[in-house]
């Protein structure tokens, strides 16, 4: 393996840790105001397929994005009311988000394309496609620097550098920002935001509605960047990687974009090497591709160290009585 | 509507009415306090003090009612309003954020701007003037967790005074303080009562009411009963307000005739799951016929001690019970078999260790104790039985109501404690283990409770008291033990040494550190 196979690698890695990272971040904003969202599955799905429907159907990627995150934001606006208004089991309500979207999508798909749940294929600007950035082609004569630039760094699109850009704007709303104490408060101790006279249901829907933008965007890129087009399930489990990708990084903004990034790099080498000998030993390619799933069964088992989730996780607010 | 009141009075409530489904936790509730004062308002556990004080700053709405600040009607739906109108508020249970520091909890809700750093910086100058007058020493960049509950009860009050509060309530401020902390609290409230802040303090100990207040209200059963000047009342006559009738506020009892010794501890230890020694060598004897008070800051190792006894946590040392050695990690170390060996355990916290809330009196007087004669026949429980038993000692223990198909939450804090004591107390132990015996009990109750406890001393048994009110530990106990940081400070017996004494003790502080 030499350096443009690592570059090239690297470079698949990012692509397909870009939707984990911004799932990770939706739910980094929902559970540190202390609600819990096993839901970033099926708001992804739901905004996969009608970011693609969307796109098809005007051939604007940028209206597909915004049917996308409108998607995302509907589902997001029924787990707040369940798990925030009525206090529901925030678990439940997630589980009940993800059916829905898996069923609706297909159903919904079938309805109005009869392509058995498929979207059709997405082209031109009804496609995000890659931008390169300035000087790219100018640099990559540069040994080592130029080819990491040129080819790890440019040529993604622009929804892979939005992902990036979230997590310093991430980091720097929550630690510098007074939405961010209030926010980090409410999911530590809903009654010391209540006290201080700060409404603790305005806060939460604040952070599940952010959640929901941000699903919307993972989900619209898994249909109109990463692929060319809706598939039935093609958010296949990523919501859950980002969820095991949360709890690695301790619900920290810059440690979740490593976690995610090792998801990605794991991801990346199981399409690389569909088939794999070590030490004489051939590996199937079916557990290559197993890879990022045992890492999240391994990471949600504990044995990555401790962590220690937001104190007022996943238990809705009730005053005393 | 808008009525005049008189200016004079920083809160004025009238006809204030709050239920909780069918309980009717305040029924037309009028209070006037003069501006300016400390207003103690008194009354058992479940009399409605704390519901009135929460309505009072937007923390549940009232039925009916309105509230009058400085003589203006103010409306109070949320804790906002209260804010706003000058009014702020410790709880019992204090509301930081645990994993904050100082000053983010300080300026929670009252940030200048949408960026923390101006805010931040705001505070901190005005966060250590104000500890400054009024000497309130804490860090502003500790975080709260690593705080004594002492200094964590002064971050609360400066958030209060950061919000420019003229109106202080405090719940219960004293619950978990040791003497010399409430001392301190109260040369505090003094002092912002100099600066002419109105302060309201929500208490159950008549001592403090007396020690503190201007003026005092007596709340009994969601009503106002009195109010009256501190000055010319006495304990013995807010005693009679709050429970409605004579109380005997002394443990009348003979001197302890002691016999032989029944519990015999010598270099107990115990770790807990974090790797913290919680108790460091623990030696104690208790012999039949006495009580052992163990006193000391809740957290001090005490629960500790009451759980490796009863049997639900191991230890290593050596425990003698009846000359008998006891084992203390091996298979026999757990509760039944300490039960069949005569030791009754009435937990320190009822709700979660002494009773299932959610079962019946019948089936949580039979606990502990359900696989033998006579609540068992064979291998079925005998439902007849076991109600008729409960019945037999919900009469006894003068239950109210006197009905064992009654879920334990439905009981009062006292009956609650009582139906706790009934099952282990008439099991004719040889030691019983009780700790916090009247915690959230009424003072009709406690004086109850503490007569059984003495009955129970007189028939020759032996009883490790734990408690963090020291005035109980004095009144019950034959010989006090002092415990802090999971050792035994010292004993003193309780006709030669005094709450001072005592205190320091509790702090950690022996006879040669005081006198230093």
């Amino acid at each position: 393996m030499d350096f443009l196979d690592i570059i090239q690698i690297l470079d698949s890695s990012l692509r397909l840790a870009t939707p984990l990272l911004l799932a990770c971040l939706a739910g980094l904003f929902s559970e540190r105001a202390g609600i819990f969202d096993i839901g970033l599955e099926g708001k992804m799905l739901a905004s996969a397929f009608l970011s693609a429907a969307m796109a098809a159907y005007t051939g604007n990627v940028w209206l597909g994005l915004l049917a996308g995150v409108l998607a995302s934001l509907m589902l997001a606006a029924i787990h707040g009311v369940a798990s925030i208004t009525f206090r529901g089991n925030q678990l439940i309500s997630g589980v009940a988000i993800n059916f829905l979207a898996s069923g609706l999508t297909v159903v919904i798909g079938e309805a109005w394309f009869g392509l058995g749940g498929r979207t059709p294929q997405l082209e031109g600007a009804a496609r995000f496609h890659e931008i390169t950035l300035p000087f790219a082609d100018a640099i990559r004569g540069v040994p080592f620097l130029g080819p990491i630039y040129a080819d790890l760094l440019s040529g993604h699109s622009i929804l892979v550098y939005v992902a990036l850009a979230c997590v310093p704007a991430t980091w720097w709303i929550l630690s510098r920002t007074r939405f961010g104490l209030r926010l980090r408060a409410v999911g530590e101790n809903p009654a010391a935001v209540d006290t201080a006279g700060i409404s603790v249901v305005g806060l939460r829907f604040a952070a599940v509605m952010i959640c929901g933008v941000l699903c919307g965007i993972a989900g619209a890129y898994l249909a109109t960047a990463l692929s060319a087009g809706f598939v039935k399930e093609m958010s296949a489990g990523r919501g859950f990687i980002a969820l095991a990708a949360l709890i690695f990084a301790k619900w920290r903004p810059w440690q979740a974009l490593g976690a995610t990034f090792l998801f990605g790099l794991l991801e990346a080498l199981g399409n690389r090497f569909q088939s794999l000998e070590l030490m004489g030993i051939a590996i199937p390619t079916q557990f290559m591709q197993a890879l990022p799933y045992i890492l999240t069964v391994v990471i949600l088992a504990g044995f990555v160290g401790k962590a220690i989730p937001p104190r007022a996780g996943g238990e809705p607010y009730v005053k005393e009585r | 509507m808008t009525s005049d009141g008189n200016p004079d009075l920083a809160i004025e409530l009238r006809g204030i009415s709050k239920a909780f489904g069918p309980v009717q936790a305040n029924k037309d509730i009028s209070i006037q306090v003069k501006r300016g004062t400390i207003h103690g308002i008194i009354g058992e556990n479940g009399a409605g003090k704390s519901t009135l004080m929460s309505i009072l700053y937007g923390f549940y709405k009232a039925d009916a009612g309105e509230v009058l600040i400085g003589g203006k009607t103010t409306p109070i739906p949320d804790s906002q309003a209260a804010i706003d109108a000058g009014i702020g508020m410790v709880f019992q249970h204090f509301k930081l954020v645990e994993n904050f520091t100082v000053l983010e909890n300080v300026i929670l809700g009252a940030e200048d701007g949408a960026l923390l750093k101006p805010s931040l910086a705001k505070a901190r100058k005005l966060l250590t003037d104000l500890a400054q007058e009024y000497e309130m020493d804490v860090d502003p960049d500790a975080v709260i967790e690593d705080l004594g509950v002492g200094q964590q009860q002064r971050v609360e009050i400066l958030k209060a005074l950061y919000r420019e509060a003229d109106i202080l309530i405090l719940d219960e401020p004293t619950g978990v303080l040791t003497p010399a902390e409430a001392d301190h609290l109260f040369r505090i409230l003094k002092g912002l009562k100099d600066e002419g802040k109105t302060i309201i303090l929500i208490t159950h100990k008549l001592r403090e009411i007396m020690e503190i207040t201007d003026t005092v209200s007596v709340m009994r059963r969601g009503e106002m009963t009195a109010t009256v000047k501190t000055a010319e009342t006495s304990p013995e006559q807010l005693a009679e307000l709050m429970v409605g009738r004579k109380v005997l506020l002394r443990v009348d009892k003979v001197p302890a005739t002691p016999g032989e010794t029944v519990l015999s501890v010598r270099g107990l230890r115990v770790v807990d799951d974090q790797g913290v020694e919680r108790l460091r060598g623990i030696d104690l004897d208790i012999r039949a016929g006495e009580v052992l008070g163990i006193a000391g800051v809740a957290g001090n190792g005490q629960s500790e001690l009451l759980e490796v006894l009863g049997g639900y946590t191991q230890g290593t040392g050596t425990i003698t019970m009846n000359g008998e050695q006891i084992d203390l990690t091996g298979t026999a170390s757990d509760a039944r078999t300490r039960r069949a060996r005569g030791i009754a355990h009435v937990p320190e916290d009822r709700q979660r260790e002494g009773l299932i809330m959610d079962f019946g009196a019948w089936e949580n007087v039979a606990f502990g104790y359900h696989h033998s004669e006579p609540f068992c026949r064979g291998l079925f429980m005998d439902h007849g039985a076991m109600r008729d038993d409960c019945a037999a000692k919900m009469e006894r223990f003068d239950v109210r109501p006197p009905d064992p198909t009654l879920a334990a939450k439905n009981f009062s804090g006292g009956n609650q404690q009582k139906i706790v004591l009934a099952r282990e107390i008439e099991r004719n132990p040889d030691l019983l283990l009780i700790g916090q015996p009247t915690r959230g009990v009424d003072i009709g109750a406690i004086e109850f409770i503490h007569q059984q406890v003495i009955a129970l001393r007189d028939q020759g048994k032996a009883i490790l008291l734990v408690s963090v009110e020291l005035d109980e530990i004095m009144a019950l106990s034959d010989r006090i033990a002092v415990m802090f940081d999971g050792r035994i400070m010292g004993e003193r017996l309780p006709d030669q040494t005094d709450a001072n004494e005592l205190g320091l003790l509790m702090a950690g502080m022996t006879g040669k550190d005081a006198a230093a």
